[in-house]
């Protein structure tokens, strides 16, 4: 066992890209996540890497599309309203398939909105964002010790798919402190040569790397769809979900990220109750584990989603279980969060309500 | 197994070292190889005003980082004291540093420890240790940690600044210690 030394998320997730190997990071302020920067600006100088404050999310995320290109591995970091900004970048970096890690530590919009944490960037994540006909592989960690262990997964996911990684966190998980167990990285695939990097041309083909594609007239047509090929295999591949007492549950809540951490609190308050209440939580939000989600439909009574947003996440439960169970929802957005006392209000409420009693679908 | 989790809010003015107490907590609870989970409060705060953190310690995996009722709170100033007393929960603890709190807990269900923390750091010669002034009487009394493991969270935190550093805060910590008293409910009017 490694060593636990007490980190907020925010420098937990920047320690770990250090150890993964990470060399670049551009960033523009914003809270909550300022401590990434901070954190990168001291640590870089120390491995030999680059740090830059960029002079807007903007500069920084084409920064990365550089650092990408030229071989190494890179970030960024923002928040919501930064985050959107970057979303140009974002498809450029997508189109030009190029591995990188970009983090969100969501806070409450729309707008400039405010400081506290929020998950109402979710369709933004995990359905585009940018133009065009493109996915993020996005994840979303429950605790600081799995943010950085994700991390360090993040930038081999991102270079085996040759595809940008985001990690959607939120103002909580950025800001709370948690022992980590630090672990040296370690490659979890077996990764493929970086053929298509602008490293010097001497001795070899030029390369280029674009996103404009004018000739031939269907070469853009291809190229979408290597990308689609490329997304499906990544859903058959990479599906990662989490379930908890699941098993014999008449209510199964779904959540992701830092609610779903509540909502474990929520689940254990229940069944000292006796009520049998279990849950399921994606951690791969794009590609969304329909699968499991589907299977845990069949046998359960009823789903509730909850989540820091007026009704995001919800949309994909809903598609992946393919209406084989009723869905409840609880969920605002701005700032506010669940407390395991509103939930289990609102499973209480669910066991008596007439569907309860209709049993089984 | 049986599940053992306190949650645990500090408070007092910008300054008074609010989140070194956190820090603190939490380094021991992870020498003790149990669970923990801090937070510091952030947001539009205004200087002067009250600056607080929760830490929640268990020995089992710790499901939400909030802590909307303490079941302890460590309170260096008299705004903290109104803000925070009503959300301690019932038959909870207060800490109060007398110093800067003129008055008794209004509730008669809380223990209620009562250290002079800042009037005690003048003594010892540096204002800023009265939070771990407040910290030795808070371990003195309630054993949540041992001391042990405070004062090697101490040293681990101190001893990469300055040396002399953590010998002011061991001396403050068994200060606190010493010159505290713990009125259980019964005790208070």
């Amino acid at each position: 066992m490694g060593k636990k030394i007490l980190l907020k998320g925010n420098e937990v997730m920047s320690e770990a890209a250090i150890q993964a190997g990470c060399r670049f990071f551009a960033g523009y302020p914003i809270t909550p996540q300022n401590e990434v920067p901070e954190y990168m600006s001291r640590r870089m100088p120390q491995v030999g890497g680059v740090f830059v404050q960029a002079e807007s999310e903007i500069a920084a995320i084409n920064m990365v599309f550089g650092a990408s290109a030229a071989g190494a591995r890179c970030m960024t970091s923002s928040s919501s309203p930064g985050i959107s900004l970057k979303q140009e970048g974002i498809s450029y970096i997508a189109g030009a398939e190029l591995p990188c890690l970009i983090a969100n530590m969501q806070r409450g919009g729309p707008g400039l909105g405010n400081i506290r944490a929020s998950q109402a960037d979710y369709f933004q994540a995990v359905k585009g964002g940018g133009h065009g006909d493109y996915r993020l592989i996005v994840l979303a960690p429950a605790s600081t010790q799995e943010l950085y262990n994700l991390t360090m997964n993040a930038f081999d996911w991102a270079d085996y798919y040759r595809n940008p990684v985001l990690m959607l966190g939120d103002g909580i998980l950025g800001q709370m402190t948690e022992p980590v167990e630090i672990l040296p990285y370690e490659p979890i695939l077996d990764l493929p040569e970086k053929d298509f990097i602008l490293d010097g041309c001497k001795g070899r083909d030029p390369r280029v790397v674009k996103t404009l594609v004018l000739r031939p007239a269907e070469g853009l047509v291809d190229h979408n769809e290597h990308l689609q090929k490329k997304y499906r295999r990544i859903e058959s591949e990479l599906s990662l979900c989490d379930e908890y007492r699941v098993e014999d549950a008449d209510i199964v809540i779904a959540a992701y990220g830092i609610t779903s951490r509540i909502a474990k609190g929520a689940v254990r308050m229940a069944r000292e109750k006796g009520m049998k209440v279990g849950l399921i939580r994606p951690i791969t939000l794009w590609p969304f584990p329909k699968e499991s989600f589907k299977k845990v439909a069949y046998d359960t009574s009823q789903i509730l989603v909850v989540e820091m947003s007026h009704g995001q996440f919800i949309e994909d439960v809903k598609l992946a279980i393919e209406a084989a169970c009723p869905v409840e929802f609880l969920g605002k957005g701005g700032g506010w969060y669940p407390t395991e006392e509103i939930i289990l209000e609102k499973i209480e409420s669910m066991i008596t309500s007439p569907v309860a009693a209709k049993g089984r679908v | 197994m049986d599940r053992q989790e306190t949650k645990i809010v500090m408070a007092g003015f910008g300054g008074q070292g609010i989140v070194v107490i956190g820090n603190i907590l939490a380094r021991a609870a992870i020498i003790e190889d149990k669970n923990v989970v801090g937070m510091v409060c952030y947001g539009a705060e205004m200087r002067g005003g009250t600056a607080n953190a929760t830490v929640i310690i268990s020995n089992d995996e710790i499901a939400s980082p909030f802590v909307n009722h303490p079941d302890m709170a460590i309170i260096l100033n008299g705004p903290s004291l109104d803000r925070f007393e009503p959300e301690i929960s019932q038959d909870g603890l207060v800490l109060m540093n007398t110093s800067m709190i003129s008055r008794d807990p209004r509730r008669s269900d809380l223990a209620c420890i009562k250290v002079n923390a800042t009037k005690i750091a003048h003594e010892i010669g540096n204002l800023r240790v009265s939070n771990i002034v407040s910290v030795g009487a808070f371990i003195e009394h309630t054993r949540l940690l041992s001391i042990s493991s405070i004062e090697q969270a101490i040293s681990d935190l101190f001893s990469n600044k300055k040396a002399e550093l953590v010998e002011v805060n061991l001396k403050a910590l068994h200060t606190g210690a010493e010159r505290s008293t713990c009125l259980q409910p019964l005790d208070i009017k």
